[in-house]
């Protein structure tokens, strides 16, 4: 998030594209309410019939994957009356005019034709949006996770940038991170491309600086992202993975593709406080601790780094992770040991500049939100309230481009995947707990009334879902949530598997998969 | 009877909320809102108001796993790290880091973070190293 959760209420407008914030961020969505209790505007846009969509001043529900189609209507309606922000734009932004000329042509009718959202309300967010200021945009997987994930996110930026809303209170361009650890675990560096705070790995300074603390030569060519390594597995190329807190086999689209992939392993070591579907698997298990078992830091959306302390004792010989890597790494002749958490946030702080001027004893129970580059800093509100990270914030004129896999007559409807209020991701820690589980048991589908009459469907009945990569069995929940021609199921449950049935399709630059986005077949089953 | 409350952060989403664990006689027995926290301000949803529950529960891995046999067996932590050290080092040698994978995770703590994508740098020496902010 560039802003902060607190700064959320006291917008004079939200905007939230993708994001099903009152099931899946619930905190944030109560600063939504408030928001509206002191007389902001909200605006909704998701396929789906959401739960904040009853709250909002205008609510649509446009084609899945339309979004860049949407934004540009949106902005073309802004810039043809004129409630851009000249002064802002010129001072603070570069690219407007070629962004301009690629907005010019995305008219109401031809954005109605591509989203289905009628003039009218693409009128009334352009109005709302642009002259309630300032105006806050929350986004969370919505917007990312399609093919053109990145496009999506250029154009929620352009249109923040368009109505001067990045680097302003209460404003910003805000994605949701949808676990704890998020942005902690990429601003640590857990990513193939960048050391801890984005320090590039190919950049010789950056890559000299973590050799001399580390000790050790270290690679300057950029690894594998995710998606990456299971095509290098089915290739032949990645012989052994080590997956710590994550279990693929679930959450990675495509899942016969995965299970194929790990089946090609000459080692697969799965670090977990429970046997995961991805666990079963391995050759060799390491039992971690829970959160409440240890120390460490979480750093939540809001970039505010946070203490976690230790509540009780491991659970039978369970190890905390960091122990873990410490006593493997120390096995394969690189000793690392350390006394505790501290010790290694001590280490890590003087190497990661956004955290420099954090220790434990600073954070206390409120935490800090970086940057925070020396032992003084207060912490950082929002950010790029002077100005950009680069300089100047830069306009991208994007295209609309269809989504990897659109409905045809073999695979007739739309299908998305998302989560429910109850339960979490893969739901290896939420279907363990008797009150969650209590509440959503099994996995659906949610279909609209009109196709269920077609299917002569009733609540509850099984379905086949067939897609060109798997087939799922699913009873069906007939709801007004979706729209006719759109199903949805949640991905928590390994026995109706929504990434069965999901596209591996990425996007070319984030390498982020279409999860919810494709095209699917449905029968009631036999 | 010892009853306590350590302060600490909610583990699901991304909103990261303070919570309270109560542990009373070294069992944790419920999570309570924190009421000064700037995020939740003495809220929680109901994953969180459940937290304790995924610690709790009888399904937890207590003991490191080693494949045997085609079976997952209890293995000691020396018979475990030694294992895949050694298997991890043939690998190495035989065909390179950039043949070993390392997933780092969005549920680990950013001490553990830092440290999977050192190990995977400066230890195993690659830079494949990703998570599941993608997914």
């Amino acid at each position: 998030m560039t802003n902060s959760i607190a700064e959320i209420e006291d917008a004079a407008c939200i905007f939230v594209i993708g994001s099903n914030t009152t099931v899946c961020h619930p905190l944030i969505a109560r600063r939504i309410f408030r928001a509206k209790e002191k007389g902001a505007k909200l605006i909704v846009a998701d396929p789906r019939n959401i739960h904040l969509a009853r709250f909002a001043d205008v609510a649509v529900t446009h084609r899945l994957g339309s979004d860049v189609a949407l934004l540009n209507g949106i902005m073309h309606i802004i810039i043809k009356n004129d409630w851009h922000l000249k002064t802002y734009i010129q001072d603070r932004t570069e690219g407007f005019d070629e962004f301009k000329a690629v907005v010019e042509a995305y008219t109401p009718d031809k954005v109605e034709a591509i989203t289905g959202v009628v003039r009218t309300d693409l009128e009334r967010m352009a109005e709302l949006y642009a002259t309630n200021s300032p105006a806050a945009l929350l986004y969370t997987m919505g917007i990312t996770q399609h093919t053109t994930g990145v496009d999506n996110v250029k154009s929620c930026c352009n249109i923040a940038m368009l109505c001067g809303n990045v680097g302003v209170r209460s404003g910003g361009v805000n994605p949701l991170r949808g676990q704890n650890n998020v942005q902690g675990a990429c601003d640590m560096g857990g990513l193939p491309n960048v050391f801890p705070a984005y320090q590039v790995v190919t950049v010789e300074g950056n890559n000299k600086k973590f050799a001399k603390a580390w000790g050790k030569e270290l690679p300057d060519q950029v690894g594998y992202t995710i998606t990456d390594m299971v095509q290098a597995m089915l290739d032949g190329k990645l012989k052994a993975l080590y997956v710590i807190g994550e279990n693929p086999k679930l959450s990675d689209p495509d899942q016969n593709h995965i299970i194929t992939a790990f089946e090609k392993l000459e080692l697969l070591v799965c670090q977990d406080i429970f046997l995961s579907e991805t666990a079963e698997q391995a050759d060799v298990v390491f039992a971690a601790v829970s959160v409440a078992e240890k120390e460490g830091t979480f750093t939540n959306s809001e970039r505010r780094c946070l203490k976690v302390n230790k509540a009780i004792d491991p659970v039978g010989d369970a190890l905390t992770d960091w122990e873990i890597i410490s006593r493997l790494s120390t096995a394969m002749g690189y000793e690392m040991s350390y006394e505790g958490a501290e010790e290694i946030f001590q280490e890590m702080t003087p190497l990661t500049p956004s955290y420099a001027g954090m220790s434990y004893e600073r954070l206390g129970l409120d935490g800090l939100q970086w940057p925070c580059p020396d032992s003084q800093h207060p912490g950082t509100e929002f950010l790029h309230a002077n100005q950009f990270a680069r300089g100047k914030g830069l306009f991208h004129g994007v295209e609309y481009l269809d989504p990897a896999e659109m409905p045809d007559d073999e695979y007739p409807y739309f299908l998305t995947t998302g989560r429910t209020f109850s339960h979490y991701h893969t739901g290896t820690m939420t279907r363990v707990s008797k009150n969650l589980d209590a509440e959503q048991k099994t996995g659906y589908v949610e279909i609209h009334p009109r196709d269920a009459e077609k299917l002569a469907l009733q609540n509850g009945d099984t379905v086949n879902l067939t897609t060109r990569r798997g087939a799922i069995q699913a009873p069906a929940r007939i709801s007004e949530q979706v729209k006719p021609g759109l199903l949805f199921v949640p991905f928590h449950f390994a026995e109706n598997p929504a990434n069965a049935l999901t596209n591996s399709a990425f996007d070319p630059i984030a390498k982020i998969p279409e999860y919810k986005v494709c095209a699917v077949k449905i029968e009631k089953a036999a | 009877m010892d009853y306590k409350i350590i302060p600490s952060i909610c583990s699901y989403c991304g909103c990261g909320c303070g919570v309270l664990f109560q542990v009373l006689d070294g069992r944790l027995t419920g999570t309570l809102p924190m009421k000064t926290h700037p995020v939740n301000q003495g809220k929680l949803c109901i994953k969180g108001w459940n937290l304790h529950e995924h610690v709790i529960s009888d399904k937890r891995l207590t003991s490191p796993m080693v494949k045997k046999d085609g079976q997952l067996q209890e293995a000691s932590w020396d018979e475990a790290i030694r294992i895949t050290a050694d298997r991890l080092q043939a690998i190495i040698k035989d065909h390179g880091p950039d043949s070993v994978g390392v997933l780092v995770s969005a549920k680990i703590t950013n001490e553990e973070n830092y440290l999977a994508q050192k190990f995977a740098r400066a230890v195993v020496g690659t830079n494949n190293v990703d998570h599941c902010a993608r997914l």
